[in-house]
C-alpha cells in the first residue's frame, strides 16, 4: 500500500519538456541560399554554394517560402506569430558551422521568437502547451569513426548546412515518457498533414528532452534519434534520478547524451560549463513584418486538421471514435480513407478495413502503407463489389487479406469474388431444394397460411448456419414453393 | 607632357571611342606607372589578364559592337571586395592565399559595363584602421609625401587614384574608410546611403555600417561609377528597392540652399590649417548663395564609442569563420584538436589590431555586458539617426572637414589605437545614420590636401554631387 502511494506521487511530479527540431523538407531550397533542400543521397559536399559555406563576403537572404511554412505550423498549433520576424546570430565555434555562428531567432536581448504559445492535444484530451517556435539554419553533418569520443577524425558534410529548421519548444507538461512519445507522434502527423515536412526521412525530426523529478533539478538529454528512443531515454533517466534521490544524492543540473547502443545517458557537460552564445541581431537580414492579411491567406490554405477531422468522421460519417481517431491522426491512412470515399460511399466498411485489416497487417509485418500494392481505387471497388456480390464476411476478409498481403492481385480477387458468389448461389439452391423436399407437410400448410414461409426460412438458415443472405433465401424459397404448389 | 594616365576617365573614354587610343596601350602605360611607383605600395595584386581583357574591349570597339558605360576603365578594387579568380586577401595573412570562386555584385555590375579589374588595392587588415599601415603587405604611402600615410582603410585605392596608377577605384567605408584616404590624398570619395550599393561580396567587417563607395579624380567619374554600381540586389536584403540610378552631369542639378555646420564637429581638435581651409570653403559656399547656420548636436560626443562598440561587436562575429578549415591559411599540424587548431590559426593569421577588435567585440557581446554596451550603443545610434532626420528637415546638407588633420606621418597614430579611433570623429556619424557623405578636396595645408565633407539625407547623392560640382566651379581650381 505504501509503495503504491510513493509511486503515484513520483509519477505525478515528473515534468518532461521537449525541444523538437524539424526540417522543412518540403521546401525547394535551403533557408538562406538557393541550394536544394533535398540533400540526402548526394555525394558529400556537392549540395553547397558560397553562401551556405559561409565564404567571405556572402550574405544570407531569407527563403520566403520557409516563412509561410513556419506560419502554417504555428497557426495549426494555435501559436501566436510575432508581428516582426527578427533573426539573431548564435555565436559558437564548432566545425559543423561554416560561419562559426548559427542564424536563428532569440527571445531575449531585443529579439522575439517566431511565435509564442500554442497547444497540442494528446488522445487523452490533455493539452501540451507550446512555449515558442523558431526558424533557424541546420548545421553541417559530422561523421565520426565509431563514436564521438573515440574517433580519430571527423569528416564534415556541408550538404545539410543551411537547411531550414523549425524549432518547437514545449512547456514541461508531459508527466511520463509515453506522453512524450505521443506528443511527438501527433506533432509528426501534423507536420505531414500540413505538407511542410517528411519527418520519416533520416534526421528530419530530431528531439532533445528535459526532465525533472519532484520539482527537482532539470536535466537535458540530447542526441535522441527516434520517438521510441525518446521513451527509452526518458525511462532510463527517470530510473537513474530515482535511484539517486532514494540514496539521498542530489541530481546535478547537466546536459546528458543518450547512448543508444549502451541504452544509457552519459554526462556531456554541467551547467557551469555551458557556453555564452553572445546572441545579437543578424545585421544582414532586415526585419520582416507579418501582417494580418498574410495570416488570413495562410489560414485559407490550411488543410483540415486532425482534431477537426476526427470529429467529422464520427459525426458525419458514422465512424466509431476509435476508428476515427486512428485514421484522422495518421496522414497515410487518412489519405487512403479519404481517397477511397471519392470512389464509393461506404465509410464504415472502408474505415473498418483500414484499421482492423490493413493497419493490423502493417503492424504485424512492420511495414508502411507505401510497401503495399494497394490504392484507394481498388479498395473502393472491392467494397462496392462486396455489396453487390453476396459473399460471406469470412470469405470477404480472407480475400481482403490476400489482396493486402499481395497473395492475389486485384483481378484475381475480383474473379474469386464472382466465383465465390456462384458457388454460394449453388449451395443455397441445393439447401432450399432439400428443405422443401423433406418438409412436405409444411408445404401443404403453406397453401393455407403464407406465414409458414418463416418455418422454411428458419430451416434453411439453420442448415447454412446463417452464412447466407436471408433476403435472398426468402425470395428464392417463395419462388420455388409457389412453383411447386401451382 | 601629360601622359594618358593623368587623364580622368571621362576624357579617356572619348579618346577610346574616337579610336584615338587603344585600351591595351593605355593599360600598358598604367602597368608601367604602377611598376615605377611600387614604393607607394598601392596594390596587393595586379590582374594578370588585364592586357588580354583590354584587347577584347579594343576588338569590340573595332567591330563596332555596343560597349558599356565603363568601357576601358581600369578600376582599382579594394582587396576586401571579392573578385572571381583574383586573390582577395583583406590585407591579412589569414586570407593571403584566398581566391574567391565568385564576383561581388559591384564587380559583376562594372564588368557588365565593360570595365576592367586593374588589381586589388592595399588596406588596413579587414578594413580595421584609418591609415593603411596595418596591412600584412606593408603600409601604403601617401603619393604627395611618402613620409605620410595615405589614410585608410581604403588607402591603396586612394593612393592609386591620386598617384595616377588608376583612373577610378572602389573602396569601402565603414566609419570613413573611403573619405579618409580621399581627404588625405586629395581626391573625391563617396560613402553612399546605406542600402544604395550591394554589399554582396564585400568581406564583412561591420555589416550594419559599411558601404562600397567610388573614388575618383573628378566628380564626373565619381558619379558615373556610382551610377553603375547602385541599385537593388536580390542577394543583399539590406539594399533599398531602387533601380536605374543615373547621377548624370549633363544637366545642371539642384544645389543646396541651406547648410548646417555642427559645433561638435568643427570646434575642438581641428588642426589649424584644416580649420582655415574649412572656413574659406564656407566663404565659397556663401558665394554660391548658400545660407549657413551653426547647430549643436551634443549626442555626437558619443558617436565614436557608439561606432566602435557596434563595429567591434559585429566584427567579432563576422571574423569567426576564419578557422583554417575550409579556405585561407592552413596549418599542417594540430588538426586533432579543433579548439587548439583554430586558436593557433587565428593567433598566426590575424594582426594585432584585428585581434584587439575581436577580443573587444567578444567582450561587448558577452552575457552581462551586452545590455551595458551593445544595447546602449544601438539606442544612441537611434538617437543620432533621429537627430539627423530632424536637421535634414530644415537643412539640405551638413558640412564639416572630412578629417580633423592632414595625412598623419607614418607611425604617428598607428601605435596608439585610441588616438587613431578619435581621428574618425567627423566621419563615423554618417555610417551610424546610414546617410550619404562625400569628401572633396578644398585646398592645401602644409602642402597636403584637406578634404571637405558634405552629408545629406538618405538618397541625396545627387544633391551632394551637384553642390560639390558647383563648389568646384566657383573655386575655379580644377584638381588636375
Amino acid at each position: 500500500m505504501r509503495e503504491l502511494e510513493v509511486k503515484t506521487l513520483s509519477d505525478m511530479s515528473i515534468k518532461i519538456g521537449l525541444e523538437v527540431h524539424c526540417q522543412l523538407t518540403k521546401l525547394k531550397s535551403k533557408l538562406f541560399c538557393p541550394c536544394s533542400s533535398d540533400y540526402r543521397d548526394k555525394e558529400p559536399n556537392t549540395n553547397i554554394c558560397p553562401i551556405c559555406m559561409g565564404l567571405p563576403g556572402t550574405l544570407p537572404t531569407l527563403n520566403k517560402e520557409a516563412l509561410f511554412y513556419a506560419l502554417k505550423v504555428c497557426l495549426a498549433l494555435n501559436s501566436e506569430p510575432n508581428k516582426r520576424i527578427l533573426f539573431f546570430r548564435k555565436n559558437y565555434y564548432y566545425p559543423d558551422l561554416p560561419k562559426n555562428f548559427q542564424i536563428t531567432q532569440y527571445d531575449r536581448g531585443g529579439g522575439v521568437p517566431f511565435s509564442s504559445g500554442g497547444v497540442l492535444k494528446l488522445s487523452s484530451g490533455k493539452e501540451i502547451r507550446i512555449r515558442r517556435m523558431n526558424l533557424e539554419e541546420d548545421p553541417a553533418k559530422i561523421f565520426y569513426e565509431g563514436s564521438i569520443t573515440s574517433s580519430r577524425y571527423s569528416l564534415i558534410d556541408y550538404n545539410r548546412a543551411g537547411i531550414a529548421l523549425l524549432e518547437i519548444v514545449t512547456e514541461p507538461d508531459m508527466s511520463n515518457p509515453k506522453e512524450a512519445r505521443e506528443f511527438l507522434e501527433r506533432l509528426k502527423g501534423l507536420l505531414e498533414h500540413l505538407e511542410v515536412s517528411e519527418p520519416d526521412l533520416e534526421g528530419a525530426m530530431r528531439c532533445d528532452a528535459n526532465i525533472s523529478l519532484m520539482d527537482g533539478t532539470r536535466v537535458e538529454i540530447k542526441n535522441i534519434s527516434s520517438f521510441k528512443e525518446v521513451e527509452k531515454a526518458l525511462n532510463f533517466e527517470i530510473a537513474r534520478q530515482k535511484a539517486l534521490i532514494s540514496k539521498g544524492i542530489k541530481v546535478k543540473r547537466e546536459t546528458r547524451h543518450w547512448d543508444e547502443a549502451r541504452r544509457i545517458t552519459v554526462s556531456l557537460r554541467e551547467k557551469e560549463e555551458e557556453e555564452d552564445y553572445r546572441y545579437f541581431p543578424e545585421p544582414d537580414l532586415v526585419p520582416i513584418a507579418i501582417n494580418e492579411e498574410m495570416v488570413k491567406q495562410i489560414i485559407l490554405t490550411l488543410p483540415e486538421l486532425p482534431e477537426k477531422r476526427e470529429k467529422r468522421y464520427v459525426k458525419e460519417l458514422g465512424l466509431s471514435e476509435t476508428l476515427a481517431k486512428v485514421i484522422a491522426y495518421d496522414r497515410d491512412l487518412m489519405k487512403l480513407f479519404e481517397d477511397s470515399l471519392k470512389y464509393c460511399n461506404l465509410p464504415k466498411k472502408i474505415g473498418s478495413w483500414i484499421v482492423n485489416d490493413i493497419l493490423a497487417y502493417l503492424n504485424r509485418k512492420n511495414l508502411t502503407l507505401k510497401d503495399l500494392n494497394l490504392d484507394a481505387n481498388k479498395l473502393a471497388k472491392l467494397a462496392e463489389y462486396s455489396e453487390e456480390y453476396k459473399v460471406s464476411d469470412k470469405k470477404l476478409k480472407e480475400l481482403l487479406n490476400e489482396l493486402i498481403s499481395g497473395k492475389k492481385n486485384f483481378l484475381e480477387v475480383l474473379k474469386t469474388l464472382k466465383k465465390e458468389e456462384l458457388v454460394q448461389k449453388d449451395e443455397v439452391l441445393r439447401i432450399v431444394d432439400s428443405v422443401i423436399k423433406s418438409n412436405s407437410k409444411a408445404l401443404e400448410d403453406y397453401r393455407k397460411n403464407k406465414k409458414v414461409l418463416d418455418y422454411f426460412m428458419g430451416k434453411v438458415m439453420e442448415i447454412s448456419k446463417g452464412k447466407i443472405d436471408a433476403k435472398e433465401v426468402r425470395n428464392l424459397l417463395k419462388e420455388k414453393i409457389e412453383e411447386i404448389i401451382k | 607632357m601629360k601622359k594618358l594616365y593623368h587623364l580622368p576617365y571621362h576624357e579617356l573614354r572619348r579618346k577610346i571611342f574616337d579610336k584615338e587610343i587603344k585600351v591595351k596601350d593605355y593599360a600598358q602605360e598604367i602597368l608601367e606607372r604602377i611598376k615605377e611607383r611600387k614604393d607607394i605600395n598601392a596594390f596587393i595584386t595586379i590582374n594578370e589578364g588585364i592586357l588580354e581583357e583590354a584587347n577584347l574591349i579594343d576588338n569590340k570597339i573595332k567591330e563596332g559592337e555596343k560597349v558599356g558605360r565603363l568601357a576601358g576603365a581600369l578600376i582599382a578594387i579594394k582587396d576586401n571586395i571579392c573578385t572571381k579568380g583574383i586573390r582577395t586577401t583583406c590585407a591579412s595573412k589569414m586570407l593571403s592565399n584566398y581566391i574567391p570562386p565568385y564576383d561581388a555584385t559591384v564587380i559583376e555590375r562594372i564588368k557588365i559595363e565593360d570595365a576592367l579589374i586593374l588589381g586589388k588595392t592595399n588596406m588596413d587588415e579587414f578594413a580595421m584602421g584609418s591609415t593603411t599601415e596595418l596591412s600584412y603587405f606593408g603600409p601604403t604611402k601617401n603619393p604627395l609625401d611618402k613620409e605620410r600615410v595615405a589614410g585608410g582603410s581604403s588607402g591603396g585605392s586612394g593612393a592609386a587614384v591620386a598617384d595616377h596608377q588608376a583612373p577610378l577605384a572602389l573602396g569601402a567605408d565603414t566609419g570613413g574608410s573611403v573619405r579618409c584616404p580621399a581627404s588625405f590624398c586629395g581626391i573625391f570619395g563617396l560613402k553612399p546611403t546605406y542600402g544604395l550599393v550591394s554589399r554582396y561580396g564585400l568581406i564583412s567587417y561591420a555589416n550594419s555600417l559599411e558601404q562600397i563607395g567610388p573614388m575618383a579624380k573628378s566628380l564626373k567619374d565619381l558619379s558615373l561609377l556610382l551610377s553603375c554600381i547602385s541599385g537593388k540586389d536580390e542577394r543583399d536584403s539590406t539594399t533599398l528597392p531602387l533601380k536605374d540610378f543615373n547621377f548624370s552631369f549633363e544637366k545642371k542639378g539642384k544645389i543646396a540652399k541651406r547648410v548646417a555646420i555642427i559645433k561638435e564637429l568643427v570646434e575642438e581638435g581641428l588642426q589649424r590649417g584644416v580649420r582655415e581651409r574649412f572656413y574659406s570653403a564656407l566663404e565659397i559656399l556663401k558665394d554660391m548663395g548658400i545660407k549657413i547656420s551653426e547647430l549643436s548636436l551634443k549626442i555626437l560626443e558619443y558617436a565614436i564609442p557608439c561606432y566602435y562598440i557596434i563595429a567591434m561587436a559585429e566584427a567579432s562575429s563576422n571574423l569567426a569563420r576564419y578557422d583554417g578549415l575550409r579556405y585561407g591559411l592552413k596549418l599542417k599540424e594540430g588538426m586533432e584538436n579543433f579548439s587548439l587548431y583554430i586558436s593557433k590559426i587565428r593567433g598566426e593569421g590575424f594582426g594585432d589590431e584585428v585581434k584587439r577588435r575581436i577580443i573587444l567585440g567578444t567582450f561587448i557581446l558577452s552575457a552581462g555586458y551586452y545590455e551595458q554596451f551593445y544595447i546602449k550603443a544601438q539606442a544612441i545610434r537611434k538617437i543620432i539617426r533621429k537627430e539627423f532626420d530632424r536637421i535634414f528637415k530644415e537643412y539640405d546638407l551638413i558640412i564639416s572637414p572630412t578629417m580633423p588633420s592632414i595625412a598623419y606621418k607614418l607611425g604617428e597614430k598607428s601605435k596608439d589605437p585610441l588616438e587613431m579611433y578619435l581621428g574618425d570623429i567627423e566621419t563615423v556619424s554618417a555610417n551610424l545614420a546610414g546617410i550619404p557623405a562625400l569628401s572633396l578636396p578644398c585646398g592645401y595645408s602644409s602642402n597636403m590636401p584637406v578634404g571637405l565633407q558634405l552629408m545629406g539625407k538618405p538618397l541625396s547623392e545627387g544633391l551632394l554631387l551637384s553642390t560639390a560640382q558647383e563648389f568646384e566651379r566657383i573655386r575655379g581650381e580644377n584638381f588636375e
